[in-house]
């Protein structure tokens, strides 16, 4: 007869439950399935090329890892790329979105044209600088060059890490610039006011008021920046494929090298511990930050 | 027949209790208002008999029948929002019928029940308007309907003038106490303003940290308030209270020394109280009357305003500041010094613990519902 | 300063009047700005703009010294049809890209009405916990999940790519649709319940007709984010399976000449999402950082 439904609130507990546990579920699996099997793969002797070779390795894994200079130049390598592309990021991303938050013609326009590199897909993104801007004989940058009489620079020859750092930079610039965009448009424009009343020119403005309120968005630019940096792959595999040498190699490329490459998942999965613990610790950071604007 | 009653009604947010005992009976046809100061838990007991919140103990009863398991839509009810919750991507048509499309009602008899309702409520040059593109108090008419459509047993009205600006409000209350009659149903209000509560009302609940503080007719809350607090909270402006000492108590009430002075009788009970007891005495600024022979209290104006047909005056008397509601023509100045008194049967007296020691005589008014044509219906509460 | 005579000047030249110094002033600085910002935006938009350029070109004119000045053609666009089937690739990106949206909505729409709407004490960290898996590096899983797919048979196919992306995507999709949900005022669902609605009602009548706009900018971001995937879609796919960023990726060993080739292909796989990209800017910024700027 009557269905007796009473506010949701107070079923609440099974409910929730029911409707949370596909997703919840799936992560879970997801998550801790790979993530154990990767730490109890570092843990074994298994090679794909040598089957026969198997047993549990304790940390032998690691041990060598942590000799091979291999490691060191990719973590090395890991920590120029993260820190180029963030300082070219969030500084350029600062300015450009102070810029872009100005009136002016075609403003609109001007903007949209701007955040595109992000949406263009790594593949794209990497094979086009590398060909059509970056090469050294018929490429846009050359031409340019040439124009103003300077030389013509063979990029990804004589400066890979650089040329793939342009490459990521392009690609993450826009990122930061609607980020912090975004956050500057909730800046009161009374404090601004306010400040020029009080006799603060464009320059003082933009340490006095803009940056302190910019704080948290940048913040939150760099760790997610941070997080996703930290695995720059397609760029690499392919230009450089991680050449020259090592030069270009970071560690998620090194990873995949040992694992697919060599074929020895041992190793592999050792790398792969060690770049989870890395990203975890920028992670825990983000969570928190998230945590917080949860709160209001 | 649609009446409600509520029987020991608590209600517990975690370790918060909000509602802390509740017994209330609605009658037939009764406007009923929840009133009280903001947190004094009148929406949430509105809530809990809306069916959208759970009750924590005690028993709501519709008709007689249990409804605390019942969902909301199964009670008989329809609910007034403050906000209106309209269905924005809805036509007000279609608004007012969703209740009837959930049910599988037709499309004929819901067009039906729809041009009834808007009828009533004059909406139907808008039927076919999305509510963006109503205004305010017309919003607040297509809520009105959509609640009128469903026939439900008692109408819940949650602060639904409270949205809108001071004209269109005392409009609304004209109308709201229009259909009231019209559509003689039993009505439930919420609502912090005590001059709707006072204009529209049957039954005044008067509400203060989850409990009642008093039930009564609005005229028997303002000429017999049975504490301190509904003292204060009804009649505007704010009631005066003045510390007092009994002098002595008798048949004919009690006698009481006023600030600065002067003695005054006050037509109450003694229930007991002695000389030298402290009391407080409640006197509203309407009560005060200007005396320049021979009144027992006297102050400074400070601050005069006139509106024409009255006037305020706010007389400073040593440590306390008192207001008198004067007729318009007065001629006092600021600054000047004025005597004033009340007759011993317009004040009240309080206790220590702020309850008020009765009154000898019953107002006349005091058992009057707000429409007084009902010979049948008994009176009071 | 000027901003305050910004607003008392119109700018506008006026007949007759002769033009303070101040005006000249103003007109400079929003000129300035105009130069500036126009220049910042076509320098970072350039190797776009000269990749689809490209496309239209033959490939003797494509090395050829840059220029702007030639016959468009559209020779590479067949070609890049013809060889290689394009088409097929588009066909995986598109699946795969949609197929992942769709799941991930499905799972994650009870989730975030659950979350939103029926709150317990753990709801906060569930959710902050579910955005933690989206910060775990692929890198680091590499082994085990091309693995199981190895000996699962999942390895170049589609539905193998769907679940890995729908599992990628769940933690954004979950936290942007909570969020959407959350701005919805609640009194209207509960005037639903008012008017008899049951669950599944107040979801299919009140609550997806008003969230779909957010609903609709989740899936793009869902769409853009799978679509522009290229780390599983490298590794665990080859011949059938391979998505466009796959199929972009082999032109980094071409044979003979390729540059026009490569730029219509690109082109066609990057104009969808450059396009959704742009209308959806500002809600993505919600779903980007996971809700910590807003």
């Amino acid at each position: 007869m009557n269905k007796t439904r009473t506010s949701g609130r107070t079923i609440g507990g099974l409910r929730t439950l029911s409707l949370q546990a596909p997703a919840v579920s799936l992560l879970f699996l997801w998550m801790i399935v790979p993530l154990a099997m990767t730490v109890w793969f570092s843990l074994q002797r298994y090679n794909l090329l040598m089957p026969g070779m198997t047993g549990f390795a304790g940390l032998e894994n690691y041990e060598y890892l942590f000799t091979d200079p291999a490691l060191w130049s990719a973590m090395g390598t890991t920590l120029l790329m993260v820190g180029w592309v963030l300082v070219i990021t969030v500084v350029g991303g600062t300015l450009l979105a102070v810029l872009f938050q100005q009136e002016f013609m075609g403003q609109g326009i001007a903007r949209v044209l701007a955040i595109s590199p992000f949406f263009v897909m790594p593949t794209v993104s990497a094979l086009v600088w590398k060909n059509m801007m970056m090469h050294p004989a018929n490429g846009v940058l050359s031409w340019v060059a040439e124009l103003f009489g300077l030389p013509a620079v063979d990029w990804f020859s004589s400066l890979p890490l650089t040329s793939i750092v342009i490459i990521v930079a392009w690609q993450w610039l826009p990122f930061a610039l609607l980020i912090l965009l975004t956050a500057m448009q909730s800046l009161d424009e009374d404090q601004v006011e306010a400040a020029r009343m009080d006799g603060a020119g464009p320059i003082a403005i933009f340490f006095f008021i803009t940056l302190p309120h910019l704080k948290r968005a940048i913040s939150v630019v760099i760790m997610i920046e941070m997080i996703f940096l930290l695995t720059i792959f397609a760029e690499i595999f392919v230009t450089t494929s991680g050449g020259p040498g090592l030069a270009t190699t970071n560690l998620a490329y090194l990873i995949y090298i040992r694992a697919l490459l060599d074929f020895d998942v041992g190793l592999a999965s050792a790398g792969g511990v060690i770049a989870i613990i890395l990203a975890n610790i920028v992670a825990i950071f983000l969570v928190r930050m998230v945590a917080k604007n949860l709160e209001s | 027949m649609a009446t409600l009653q509520l029987k020991h009604i608590t209600k517990s947010f975690g370790e918060t209790d909000v509602i802390k005992g509740v017994d209330l009976e609605v009658k037939d046809r009764e406007f009923v208002v929840f009133v009280g100061p903001s947190g004094c838990g009148k929406s949430t007991l509105m809530r809990m008999i809306a069916g959208l919140e759970s009750a924590t103990s005690g028993d709501i009863l519709i008709d007689g029948q249990r409804m605390n398991e019942v969902g909301p839509a199964d009670r008989g009810l329809a609910m007034v929002f403050q906000s209106y919750a309209l269905y924005p991507h809805m036509t007000v048509e279609d608004n007012m019928g969703f209740s009837m499309r959930l049910a599988g009602v037709p499309k004929e008899k819901r067009r039906e029940k729809v041009l009834e309702a808007a009828r009533i409520l004059e909406l139907e040059p808008l039927l076919d308007r999305k509510p963006k593109a109503l205004s305010g108090g017309q919003r607040q008419r297509v809520a009105i309907g959509r609640a009128i459509v469903r026939n439900p047993s008692i109408f819940l009205f949650d602060e639904p003038l409270s949205n809108l600006d001071a004209a269109l409000r005392v409009q609304m209350r004209i109308e709201l106490a229009r259909l009231h009659e019209e559509l003689d149903a039993t009505m439930i209000y919420v609502t912090h303003d005590q001059i709707e509560a006072m204009t529209m009302a049957d039954k005044i609940v008067v509400l203060q940290g989850g409990e009642i503080e008093q039930v009564g007719s609005p005229m028997e809350l303002y000429h017999h308030p049975r504490n301190r607090f509904v003292a204060g909270f009804i009649g505007s402006p704010k009631m005066n209270f003045l510390p007092v000492e009994v002098v002595e108590a008798d048949a004919k009430g009690v006698s009481v020394t006023l600030p600065g002075g002067g003695v005054s009788k006050v037509a109450v009970d003694s229930q007991g109280q002695r000389a030298g007891d402290a009391l407080e005495l409640g006197i509203r600024p309407e009560h005060l009357v200007l005396d320049d022979d021979q009144g027992p209290l006297t102050g400074e104006i400070q601050v005069l305003e006139r509106l024409g047909g009255q006037t305020s005056l706010y007389v400073q008397m040593d440590d306390l500041m008192v207001t008198i509601m004067a007729d318009g023509d007065v001629t006092h100045r600021v600054h000047d010094q004025v005597r004033f008194g009340f007759a011993p049967g317009r004040a009240h007296l309080f206790d220590a613990e702020g309850l008020a020691l009765p009154s000898l005589e019953q107002h006349p008014l005091a058992g009057l519902r707000r429409q007084d044509s009902r010979a049948s219906d008994a009176v009071g509460q | 300063m000027t901003t305050a005579r910004t607003k008392s000047l119109s700018g506008a030249a006026v007949p007759g009047v002769q033009r303070s110094p101040l005006t000249d002033a103003l007109l400079n600085r929003r000129l300035w700005l105009t130069v500036l910002g126009w220049t910042v935006a076509v320098l970072i938009f350039f190797p776009i703009f000269w990749m689809v350029l490209t496309g239209f070109k033959t490939e003797t004119e494509a090395i050829a010294e840059p220029s702007l000045i030639f016959s468009p053609t559209l020779e590479s666009y067949a070609e890049v049809q013809q060889r290689a089937g394009y088409a097929k690739f588009a066909l995986n990106s598109v699946v795969v890209a949609f197929g992942s949206t769709l799941l991930a909505l499905l799972i994650a729409i009870p989730a975030a009405y659950s979350m939103a709407f029926l709150p317990t004490r753990r709801t906060k960290g569930t959710l902050l916990w579910m955005l933690s898996t989206k910060m775990l590096p692929p890198v680091g899983v590499l082994v085990p999940i091309y693995l199981l797919f190895r000996d699962t048979g999942l390895l170049d196919t589609r539905t193998g790519l769907i679940i890995v992306y729908t599992l990628m995507n769940l933690p954004i999709v979950v936290w942007m649709l909570y969020t959407f949900f959350k701005d919805m005022p609640k009194d209207i669902l509960e005037a639903g319940r008012m008017d008899g609605a049951s669950t599944l009602q107040e979801v299919l009548y009140l609550l997806l007709p008003l969230t779909l706009p957010g609903i609709a900018s989740t899936g793009l971001l869902s769409v853009i984010l799978s679509w522009n995937e290229a780390f599983w879609s490298l590794n665990l796919t080859s011949s059938n399976a391979a998505p466009l960023t796959a199929y972009i990726a082999s032109f980094s060993s071409p044979e003979g000449l390729f540059w026009a080739k490569l730029s219509a292909a690109s082109t066609m796989a990057i104009a969808p999402i450059l396009v959704f990209g742009w209308l959806t800017q500002k809600q993505m910024v919600r779903g980007l950082t996971f809700g910590a700027v807003k």
